[in-house]
């Protein structure tokens, strides 16, 4: 909630409302900001220690290829300054693969140029690692998982606490690295990211302690035990847009579950969890987390199909989904994958009978297409509008639309940042060619971003709103950029109509002052999560994953904890007599 | 639906043949990250069954989509091209500097008419 209220404010800041309640709340930030400069004193202190623990690798040249202006301290050109922000440039020069508790070379000795969406400039190397290095990975967490299978459940609920103080005492250094390497706005890394991953190191550190096995008596003298056992060691693959957290989904649950892990962060975006794991490394035990970079082809796919894994998370797009389940159908081990969608976001009339705040909010639930660039798996990417209230409502959304501002993503003002690399823009360019084909009509936006000062070569889009109809490409098929499709429809029938029309069912958005339509819309869309009358919002405590071509399984929320682990049945007789059988 | 390829995608093409042989297949992706990529496999390793569509061949390689995805998409035509890069999850091109990308075209599905 406080994450809401935050960029709630921020919003109501650009969007011009200034009244004496949101100049409280400005203040309340202001006073928040303080407290996290301070943490940040903390947290470098923290780091500079923790530093002397780790293997320095080479660390010259490179960095800063491409520099456009001047540059500043650390090597990179002023747009990846960090020091407004009070944090140092966050990553090393150069990074190894953490294999068993420690940085160590690619065993090829080859690396990769990791750059900024930001301007795309060098900003670290990577480790490009390939199958002997996910060997090596793998032989660290199977003998990681003799002793942390075992390890009492208040143990591993502890240690996971801690490192959700860490990454909190680091919240500002982590959110400037995840702003850096994946390009989206500093204020979303600080006010959704990062809190979002604390709070899932903390939901699922609780969760284990509240938890407990069953015991069914079959008879007076036989009893079943179920108790929960871990999997192993488990595979897990990540996606680009939320480098932390979704690595965090991952990771939080396998390890509480009492798994150790191998996980490949996703090539666009693999530097955020190395200065984590930098952070949070030595509090846990070598080997139960392990973090191998590279490319899919080369360190992904020896890691998916592995005979070494006791199961496999992924979360991408469909045709690696049904490779990866073929994997895993050769091996015999589960899965869990997360493959998108084209989520509707549904405005019913009686949203305009009052012109109040809840109003506003739809106006801003609507706007949520460009939350994270679009990038998001959930984007709110079809939008439809009752045609009673089409042209006014409208009106309003087009209006708040113009008004993101659309920036370097390091300025705290900037609400729209980067598309996470060049290829991602290079996809949104061909959707937003092809929604222009198609008849689709473009009601703001609808080509990229040119940007100055320094951000020249960066990957920017404009907020876009088509307007067409649901058998569309651009309906049909999740861009994963900052547009949105939007449509009218008649009656509560035809909406859910539409709502359906798609492959997918992940996410889904409805809006009304009716609590009857709210629920016979939640029930009726096939969607594994919709949201009533709010949007895009992502607590440990709410379950996530797909109906339809969406994918298999959940994430969040105590139910993943099942998709990490086993059931052991103990079936016991207390009875001394045979059974007479034999 | 049809398929084509530009001529830089049909170079990278007979790179990766060079690279892994000549029996390569294409499938289209849907979905999220990488969705809406064409990916390239060595045909032994990636199942494709009833519920595909072989929509056509770019470079000699068939271009499969699954049924239901070229269900929604029937109303273009499909334009392979290569563009700078690094993704493209287990697809061949990934990690050589280029990618395939799919453009696309309006096209009358069959059976339609102009009216």
């Amino acid at each position: 909630m406080a994450i809401k209220k935050k960029m709630a404010n921020k919003k109501k800041k650009v969007a011009r409302k200034s009244n004496t309640k949101s100049k409280k709340k400005i203040k309340s930030i202001k006073k928040k900001k303080k407290v996290v400069t301070k943490k940040i004193k903390v947290a470098t202190k923290i780091k500079t220690k923790k530093r002397s623990k780790i293997i320095h690798l080479d660390t010259t040249k490179k960095r800063g290829k491409k520099m456009s202006t001047e540059t500043v301290k650390g090597g990179v050109s002023s747009s990846l300054d960090t020091s407004h922000l009070k944090v140092p440039f966050p990553f090393k020069a150069k990074y190894g693969n953490y294999i068993g508790g420690k940085f160590v070379e690619p065993k090829s000795g080859k690396y990769f140029d990791n750059v900024s969406p930001i301007n795309n400039e060098v900003i670290c190397q990577m480790a490009r690692s390939d199958a002997k290095d996910v060997d090596a990975a793998l032989d660290a967490a199977h003998e990681a998982f003799k002793e942390w299978g075992k390890t009492d459940i208040t143990t591993r609920s502890n240690i996971m606490n801690k490192i959700a103080d860490v990454l909190e005492k680091n919240l500002n250094l982590l959110a400037t690295a995840e702003c850096l390497d994946n390009g989206k706005p500093i204020r979303e890394c600080m006010a959704a990211d990062l809190p979002l991953v604390i709070d899932h190191w903390r939901y699922f550190a609780g969760v284990i302690r509240a938890e407990e096995g069953s015991v069914a008596e079959i008879s007076n003298s036989q009893y079943s035990y179920n108790i929960p056992e871990p999997l192993g060691v488990v595979g897990q693959i990540v996606p680009w847009n939320f480098p932390l957290l979704m690595a965090t989904w991952k990771l939080a649950p396998a390890l509480a579950a009492g798994n150790c892990s191998v996980l490949k962060p996703a090539e666009q975006t693999p530097a955020s969890i190395m200065l984590m794991m930098e952070l949070i490394g030595d509090l846990l035990p070598p080997g139960v987390v392990n973090i191998v970079s590279g490319f899919g082809l080369e360190a992904g796919k020896p890691l998916a199909s592995s005979d070494r894994i006791a199961k496999i998370a992924f979360t991408g797009e469909t045709t690696t989904g049904r490779l990866i389940m073929q994997y895993a159908a050769q091996n015999l081990i589960p899965i869990t994958l997360e493959l998108g969608g084209k989520s509707p976001n549904v405005f019913f009339e009686d949203i305009m009978d009052k012109d109040d705040a809840f109003l506003d909010k739809c106006v801003e639930g609507f706007v949520m297409f460009n939350l994270n660039q679009g990038e998001v798996c959930t984007c709110p990417s079809r939008a439809l509008v009752q045609e009673s209230i089409y042209d006014k409502f409208m009106e309003k959304v087009i209006a708040r639309t113009k008004a993101v501002v659309q920036d370097n993503p390091l300025k705290m003002e900037t609400m729209i940042g980067a598309q996470a690399s060049v290829e991602q823009m290079e996809k949104i360019k061909s959707y937003l060619d092809l929604g222009k084909k198609e008849g689709a009509k473009v009601l703001c936006g609808g080509d990229v971003a040119k940007l100055n000062s320094g951000l020249e070569n960066g990957n920017y889009i404009q907020p876009t709103i088509f307007e067409g109809d649901n058998s569309m490409r651009i309906f049909q098929e999740e861009i994963f950029g900052p547009v949105v499709s939007v449509t009218k429809f008649k009656d509560e029938a035809h909406a859910l109509e539409i709502a359906n029309d798609t492959l997918y069912g992940l996410g889904a958005g409805v809006w009304t002052r009716n609590g009857n339509i709210a629920y016979r819309m939640g029930r009726g869309i096939q969607a594994g999560i919709v949201w009533t009358n709010c949007y895009h919002a992502y607590p440990a405590h709410s379950p996530f994953g797909g109906y339809k071509q969406s994918g298999v399984g959940r994430e969040t929320h105590k139910m993943m904890l099942n998709h990490y682990r086993q059931n052991k049945n103990l079936h016991v007789s207390y009875a001394e007599n045979k059974l007479g059988f034999f | 639906m049809k398929v084509s390829a530009t001529p830089t995608a049909l170079e990278l093409i007979e790179d990766l043949k060079k690279t892994h042989g000549k029996d390569l297949l294409f499938h289209q992706s849907g979905g999220c990250c990488d969705g809406s990529a064409p990916m390239c496999y060595p045909a032994k390793e990636y199942l494709v069954g009833d519920q595909d569509v072989l929509v056509g061949e770019i470079g000699g390689i068939p271009f499969y989509i699954s049924k239901t995805q070229h269900e929604a998409w029937k109303n273009t035509d499909l334009i392979i091209d290569c563009i700078k890069g690094m993704g493209g999850m287990f697809s061949l091109d990934n990690g050589t500097g280029r990618r395939f990308l799919t453009r696309s075209e309006i096209c009358v599905p069959e059976g339609a008419s102009l009216n």
